[in-house]
């Protein structure tokens, strides 16, 4: 029971840095997806961490309600991606262009 | 060094390595199987946070749901048999310097709001479920009810959208 607060608040920085590194540089919009639920993952991560070390089990009623919107994230974004590929046969983000000015 | 702490470096380990295996890997089948072990690895951190609920909840939500959902994306969107399911990196400077930048304002963030704070570690063990389920059912009733609404619209939405459009 020795592990401090700041260890989990490092593990959740490194998890949400590796999140960030996979968004910014993968091509592939699936595993665009998968960065982003790493980089949820990290944030609910401190938001237990801060919840259980201060204590108060709000931080935890907030990481539910977190789940639940990234599983219609998770839902309403992969019908987007297989929709697109329908369209234009490629999930790669780099094809996917034409919103762009 | 106790057992807790072996358990916590342990877990950790597994959480950023398989992480680093997501962004990292050629393969989006390894990438999709290797989010599986975040996804656990995560879920031990919170037993050992004492939010005994949220891990099963993480578990049934992220693996039995988000995970599946995603490899019959990866099924769905890529040619298994013909196509290697390769997927390259972009961009791979601009990213580094902007990963350096997020990654030092987060990093000393923490650490200089959280170094001289003396928080008490969290007590013996203790069920979370009751607590939980008596707030989202008394305090937290409106968002528990807006977020049913909001999981059914978008799951309508997400079905509308992936349908196959019949006149087209």
């Amino acid at each position: 029971m020795e592990i401090p607060l700041s260890y989990y608040l490092c593990l959740s920085v490194v998890l949400f840095v590796v999140g960030v590194a996979g968004v910014l540089t993968r091509r592939n919009a699936i595993v665009v997806f998968m960065c982003i639920e790493l980089m949820l993952n990290s944030v609910n991560l401190t938001l237990i961490a801060f919840s259980s070390f201060l204590g108060s089990i709000t931080g935890q009623a907030l990481v539910f309600f977190a789940m639940a919107v990234a599983a219609a994230e998770a839902a309403v974004g992969l019908a987007i991606v297989i929709a697109i590929y329908r369209n234009k046969r490629t999930v790669d983000i780099d094809k996917i262009n034409i919103l762009k000015w | 060094m106790q057992l807790f702490d072996v358990v916590f470096y342990v877990f950790a380990l597994i959480t950023i390595l398989s992480g680093c295996v997501v962004v990292f890997s050629k393969n989006i089948i390894y990438a999709a199987f290797s989010l599986l072990f975040t996804f656990f690895g995560v879920a031990a951190l919170y037993v050992l946070l004492h939010a005994d609920f949220l891990a099963v909840t993480q578990i049934l939500i992220y693996v039995g749901g988000i995970l599946v959902l995603l490899l019959f994306g990866v099924m769905l969107t890529n040619n298994v048999i013909s196509v290697e399911m390769k997927t390259g990196t972009i961009q791979a400077i601009p990213a580094l310097i902007i990963v350096a930048i997020v990654a030092g304002t987060l990093a000393g963030l923490s650490y200089s709001t959280w170094k001289g704070v003396a928080v008490p570690a969290p007590g013996g063990p203790q069920t979370t479920t009751g607590t939980l389920g008596q707030m989202l059912m008394t305090s937290y009733v409106i968002p528990f009810e807006i977020a049913s609404v909001v999981l059914l619209v978008a799951l309508i939405g997400a079905a509308m959208t992936a349908r196959r459009h019949r006149n087209s």
